[in-house]
C-alpha cells in the first residue's frame, strides 16, 4: 500500500487570458528567436497569480504553481478548493489532456478520466458502441471490453437506451453511461471530477459506493474532485486544497475541508454590507459590525469561556418600543447549533449609532469553527416578534481544544453534538 | 489485478521533438479502427440513399466536367472516352481532397472528445486516411465497372502494362500528401484559423493546377513547369498511364513526388506531435 501511483513534481501551468488572437504570431514568432538562441522564454517569468475576481495587469496567468504531491496507490484523495482554483486544470495534466509548463508528473498505471459530464463520447455512435469505444480509448482491447460489458450496462441503469445513439440521451444518463464505463473498466487510477452533480440521489449513492469500493477492495487509487464536502468527507482518505493555483493545505480530509470551509465563508472583515438576504432588512435600524472580544490577545476562544462580542448598529428612525439581539450559531457545513435572544434593553429613542456587548455565558461549545448569524428587532421567541435587520453568517469564530486553565478536552467526538452541557442533575425518586 | 503490470509514465511540458511514441500509436490499434467503423457508418446514417452517396458524388461531378470542361470548353481528353477520363482524375483527386479536409480540421472538429479523454492523436487523422481508403476503393469500383463497360464496347483497350503494379503505390502517395498536408495546416489552425479559411477554396484551385481536368500533354510548353512542379500530377499522370495508356509516365516524376511526399509527411507528423500537447489551450 505504501507504492505511490502518483508523483506530482514542482508542476506549473501558465494560461493566456483574454482572446487569443492578435499578436500571437508576433509573440510566437519572438519566443522562437529567444528558444533559438538559447535564452529562457521571456513570457514564462511573467504570468501573475490566478486570482479570478480581479483583473490582472498583464495577458498571462499561472492557474497552477508549484503543486507538488503524492498519491498512493489504493488512496482516495480528495482535491476541494474554490471555482477557478486550478482543480480541473490539475486534472486535466494528470489525464494528459494538456501538458504543463513546468514541472513533472510520474503516474503508474492506466489512467480513466471522468472529467464533466459524458467523457469522451461520441453522440452519432450507440450508448453499446461508445463503451467499445471508451475502452478502446483507455487502451483495452476487445476481448476486455466484452468482459465488462454487462456489469457496465447493468450499473449504468440505462439497458433501455443502450441501442441508441448517445445524443439523444438526457444529461444524466450520459453521466451514469460515463460513470460506470470509467469505474468498471477497471483503470488503476480513476479521476472523478464533479460528477456528481448531475445525478439523482440514488445514483449519486450508487456511485459514492462504487468509488469506495473500487479503492479499498480493488485496491485502485481515486482522485476526486467535488464541491459536495460531505461526499468528500465520506469518501477520501485525504486531501489537498487549491487556492488561487496554489496548493495551500494537505492532510485528513476533516481538517482541510474546515480550513476550506472557514476561507471560503470568512472575509476577514466583520462588517456586513452585502450579507442581507434582501433589500428589505437594514432599513430602520441596520447592523453594521460585530467584532469577537478574545481574551488577552488571542484569535479564538476558549472552550468553556464565556463568549464576547462588540456589536455595532445604527438607529435611523425612533422605535417606541425597545430592542433586543437575536443569534443562531452554526457549524460551517450549515447545522445550526442553537439561537438566543438577549432581553430587550435597547433604547431606540434617538437616531444614532450604537455599540453593545454581547455576552454568551456558559455556553460550552465544543472545539471547532462556528458560524454567527445576528438579528436585532423586537419581541421573542414566545411572543409575537420582528425583526428590523437580519444578517447571516455575520462572522466565523473558533473554539480551541483548550481550556482557559490549559487543558484540552477529551472524550469528546463530533457525533455527540456541538454543545457540552453540564447541568444536570440525578437524584433518586 | 493489474497492479503488478503498472508501468511507470512521465508527464513532462516538452517531449522531444521527435518522440513521437509509435509504439503507443500500435497499441491502440483498436481504437483506430473503431474510429473507422464509426466515420464509415455515421457518414450514412440518417441518409434514405445510403452508401449509395459514394457513388453519387463522383458520378454526378463526372457528368458535370464533360459537360462543361468537354462539351463546352473543348479540353482535350487526350482521345479517351470524356466520362472515363475524367472519372480516372477524379476518383484519385478526392481520395486526396477529402482526407485532406477533413485533416485540416482535426483539432478543431474533434476537440470535443480530445478534451475529455487522452488517447495518441495521430489515432484520429489516421482514421481518416484509412475510412477515406475504403471510400476511394468504392469509387475505384465503380471506375472499373466503367472501364469494363468501354472495353466491351471498344472504345478502350486494355492492355495489362507494368504501370498497373504501381498502383499500391500511388495510394501510398495520395495518402501521405493528404495526411502530411492535412497535419501541418490543423496544428497551424489551433492558433491561426487563417489557413481554415484558405483550406476551403484552396483544395478547389488546388485542382486546376493538377491534371484532373486536362492532360499534361496538353498543358501549353512554358506552362508546363508549373504543373509538373506539383508534386501530385505525377500520380495522375501515372494513373491514367497504368489503366489507359495515355499520359506523361516518368519515373523521375514519380520519384519527386515521393520524394516531396516524404517531406511534407515528415514535417506534418512532427508539428502535429507538437502541437498536440496543448491544443486544447488554444483552440
Amino acid at each position: 500500500m505504501s507504492k505511490n501511483a502518483i508523483i506530482v513534481r514542482d508542476i506549473w501551468k501558465q494560461y493566456r487570458l483574454g482572446q487569443v488572437g492578435t499578436g500571437t504570431l508576433k509573440n510566437d514568432l519572438s519566443r522562437l528567436w529567444y528558444k533559438f538562441r538559447g535564452k529562457e522564454d521571456p513570457f514564462l517569468k511573467i504570468g501573475t497569480n490566478n486570482d479570478r475576481s480581479k483583473k490582472s495587469k498583464d495577458d498571462w496567468v499561472w492557474a497552477l504553481e508549484n503543486i507538488d504531491f503524492n498519491v498512493k496507490e489504493g488512496e482516495v484523495l480528495g482535491i476541494i478548493g474554490r471555482n477557478g482554483a486550478g482543480k480541473s486544470t490539475l486534472l486535466k495534466i494528470l489525464s494528459k489532456i494538456t501538458s504543463p509548463t513546468k514541472g513533472e508528473i510520474e503516474v503508474y498505471g492506466r489512467v480513466a478520466s471522468l472529467l464533466e459530464v459524458g467523457t469522451g463520447f461520441h453522440p452519432d455512435l450507440t450508448g453499446r458502441e461508445n463503451i467499445y469505444l471508451n475502452g478502446a480509448v483507455l487502451g483495452m482491447r476487445k476481448q476486455e471490453i466484452t468482459a465488462k460489458l454487462d456489469a457496465i450496462i447493468d450499473f449504468s441503469g440505462v439497458e433501455g437506451y443502450i441501442d441508441t445513439p448517445v445524443k439523444r440521451y438526457s444529461s444524466g444518463m450520459k453521466m451514469r453511461l460515463g460513470f460506470a464505463v470509467a469505474a468498471f473498466l477497471e483503470p488503476d487510477i480513476l479521476i472523478v471530477d464533479e460528477v456528481l452533480a448531475v445525478g439523482d440521489a440514488e445514483f449519486q449513492k450508487k456511485c459514492l459506493g462504487k468509488i469506495k469500493n473500487v479503492s479499498s477492495e480493488e485496491g485502485r487509487t481515486v482522485l476526486f474532485v467535488s464541491h459536495n464536502l460531505g461526499a468528500v468527507k465520506n469518501l477520501t482518505t485525504r486531501c489537498i486544497m487549491l487556492e488561487h493555483g496554489k496548493l495551500v493545505n494537505e492532510g485528513k480530509p476533516e481538517k482541510v475541508i474546515e480550513e476550506y470551509l472557514r476561507m471560503t465563508t470568512l472575509p476577514e472583515n466583520t462588517f456586513f454590507e452585502t450579507k442581507r438576504i434582501n433589500e428589505f432588512w437594514g432599513k430602520e435600524i441596520r447592523l453594521t459590525k460585530i467584532t469577537p472580544i478574545f481574551s488577552g490577545g488571542l484569535s479564538f476562544f476558549h472552550f468553556g469561556e464565556n463568549l464576547q462580542f462588540e456589536v455595532c448598529f445604527q438607529i435611523h428612525k425612533c422605535i417606541v418600543d425597545k430592542l433586543r439581539i437575536g443569534c443562531t450559531v452554526s457549524t460551517l457545513d450549515e447545522r445550526p447549533v442553537l439561537s438566543m435572544m438577549t432581553s430587550a434593553v435597547i433604547e431606540a429613542d434617538m437616531i444614532g449609532n450604537r455599540n453593545y456587548k454581547l455576552k454568551i455565558n456558559n455556553l460550552r461549545l465544543f472545539p471547532g469553527s462556528y458560524k454567527l448569524s445576528l438579528s436585532i428587532g423586537i419581541g421573542s421567541f414566545q411572543e409575537t416578534r420582528m425583526e428590523f435587520d437580519v444578517v447571516r453568517d455575520a462572522l466565523v469564530f473558533n473554539i480551541e481544544n483548550l481550556t482557559e486553565s490549559g487543558n484540552a478536552v477529551y472524550n469528546w467526538r463530533q457525533d455527540y453534538g456541538n454543545v457540552l452541557h453540564d447541568h444536570v442533575d440525578l437524584q433518586i425518586s | 489485478m493489474q497492479i503488478a503490470s503498472n508501468k511507470k509514465e512521465i508527464i513532462k511540458p516538452h517531449k522531444s521533438l521527435f518522440d513521437l511514441r509509435l509504439i503507443e500509436l500500435w497499441n491502440y490499434r483498436d481504437l483506430l479502427f473503431m474510429f473507422v467503423k464509426r466515420d464509415f457508418l455515421a457518414s450514412y446514417t440518417q441518409t434514405i440513399l445510403g452508401p449509395l452517396w459514394f457513388f453519387i458524388q463522383p458520378i454526378f461531378t463526372t457528368l458535370m466536367f464533360v459537360f462543361v470542361f468537354g462539351n463546352i470548353a473543348g479540353i482535350s481528353t487526350d482521345g479517351q472516352p470524356k466520362i472515363l477520363f475524367y472519372l480516372s482524375g477524379l476518383v484519385i483527386w478526392n481520395y486526396f481532397s477529402d482526407g485532406l479536409n477533413k485533416t485540416a480540421n482535426v483539432f478543431v472538429s474533434n476537440s470535443g472528445i480530445f478534451g475529455k479523454v487522452y488517447f495518441p492523436r495521430l489515432i484520429m487523422p489516421l482514421s481518416i486516411v484509412v475510412s477515406g481508403l475504403l471510400r476511394f476503393f468504392i469509387q475505384f469500383l465503380l471506375f472499373l465497372a466503367i472501364f469494363c463497360y468501354y472495353n466491351i464496347k471498344g472504345e478502350v483497350t486494355f492492355s495489362f502494362s507494368t504501370a498497373l503494379l504501381l498502383l499500391p503505390f500511388l495510394i501510398i502517395l495520395m495518402a501521405g500528401f493528404s495526411l502530411g498536408l492535412g497535419l501541418i495546416i490543423t496544428s497551424l489552425t489551433t492558433k491561426y484559423r487563417d489557413l481554415s479559411m484558405f483550406i476551403g477554396f484552396g483544395i478547389g484551385l488546388l485542382m486546376y493546377a493538377t491534371p484532373v481536368i486536362y492532360p499534361m500533354n496538353a498543358v501549353p510548353a512554358k506552362y508546363l513547369f508549373l504543373v509538373q512542379a506539383n508534386p501530385i500530377s505525377p500520380i495522375i499522370e501515372t494513373f491514367r498511364y497504368a489503366f489507359l495508356g495515355s499520359g506523361m509516365f516518368s519515373v523521375l516524376n514519380l520519384l519527386y513526388s515521393t520524394f516531396c511526399m516524404a517531406i511534407i509527411l515528415f514535417i506534418g507528423v512532427i508539428t502535429f506531435s507538437k502541437v498536440e500537447q496543448n491544443f486544447m489551450d488554444t483552440v
